[in-house]
């Protein structure tokens, strides 16, 4: 795409990536694959580099006061916020899906990498539809299918005559959008982000080549855009987060 | 509609043209998209704010749900987003 004499690459460049290894087959691995690798061998690694850290003392210093500060923010200000002390169960789960996510997006600013795994759609898709899965089975545990049914699709408090117009609009929302629209905040997210900066990037380097001092503008604003990235991709990873626990705390205690 | 006309005929190919019509549609699509969850994420923001300096004890619930609310009123803006990416030629 040709804007203003400006080379700007067309949108496919920036995400689809060329198969490395096991070219041509399904399990072809490219960059964003790599990418979700290192962040399994991440979060893998903090968390049992802080357990092997505790054998030696119980005192929390370097990676075990990372992981001990991430399980008790997670604890704090998603778990007791969203479902009480009863979800405590599910603090494991939401704690590495945290980190994961974390990793994942954080590539988006690392020098060398600079590509947010996430900004492909298939692992956020996924993993909302593992949430979808979770939340659906948690609900119909705990207060029976029909219960279940009952509560989401009928809410408490509604008077009888606009069951007409809620009842369908609860039935999509709660069972059709949610996961969609889970996945899409993370992805789409991402994928803005990658595009600023890109385009940002792209500038720089077209005034660094024409005028040397145009391109301190842009410059600056890729400095910003890489600051304000970092914020978005810890803060997408706690939404998705938080949102997951909130659909589960919803069909654990339901309305009354 | 005299415009588009005068528009229409300066193309070689009727393609070209409805590609033009595609980005006009696509840049408008997220420009129009935005307009309403700007204004939302203002109000709930701005209403957070409203809440923490009056009960500064409270600020880390009223922060989570703030997140929470922004999240939700975002979401219409991602989809006009995508619809974007989706529309370009």
């Amino acid at each position: 795409m040709d804007l203003l004499a400006l080379e700007f690459p067309p949108v496919s460049h920036l995400f689809e990536w060329p198969d490395i290894f096991l070219d041509g087959t399904v399990f072809g691995i490219n960059k964003t694959v790599l990418i979700y690798f290192g962040a399994v061998a991440a979060t893998l690694g903090l968390f049992f580099g802080a357990g092997r850290r505790y054998k030696q003392s119980l005192v929390p210093a370097g990676m075990s006061n990372v992981a001990e500060s991430g399980v008790d923010f997670i604890e704090d200000s998603v778990i007791m916020q969203t479902m009480g002390p009863d979800g405590l169960k599910y603090l494991p789960f939401l704690t590495t899906m945290f980190f994961f996510l974390f990793f994942s997006n954080i590539t988006e600013v690392i020098p060398g990498i600079q590509f947010p795994a996430n900004s492909r759609m298939a692992i956020p898709l996924l993993l909302a539809l593992l949430v979808w899965v979770i939340y659906n089975v948690v609900g119909v545990r705990s207060q029976g299918f029909f219960g279940y049914l009952k509560n989401s699709l009928f809410p408490p408090g509604v008077p009888v005559a606009l069951y007409i117009i809620v009842t369908p609009i609860e039935l999509v929302s709660t069972f059709v959008v949610r996961p969609f629209s889970l996945a899409i905040r993370l992805w789409a997210n991402m994928v803005a982000g990658h595009l600023l900066l890109v385009t940002f990037a792209v500038l720089t380097a077209t005034l660094w080549e024409s005028t040397y001092v145009g391109a301190a503008l842009p410059f600056a604003m890729l400095v910003l855009m890489t600051g304000f990235e970092i914020l978005v991709s810890a803060l997408q990873a706690f939404i998705f987060t938080i949102l997951t626990a909130v659909y589960i705390g919803g069909s654990m205690h339901p309305e009354h | 509609m005299l415009l588009l006309s005068i528009l229409a005929e300066s193309f070689t190919e009727a393609g070209e043209f409805l590609e033009g019509l595609k980005a006009i549609g696509a840049g408008l699509g997220y420009g129009l998209a935005a307009i309403g969850p700007g204004i939302g994420i203002g109000i709930v923001v701005g209403n957070a704010i409203t809440a923490m300096a009056r009960q500064p004890e409270s600020a880390g619930m009223v922060r989570t749900t703030m997140f929470l609310g922004i999240a939700f009123t975002e979401a219409l803006a991602l989809i006009g987003f995508v619809v974007f990416i989706l529309l370009l030629p």
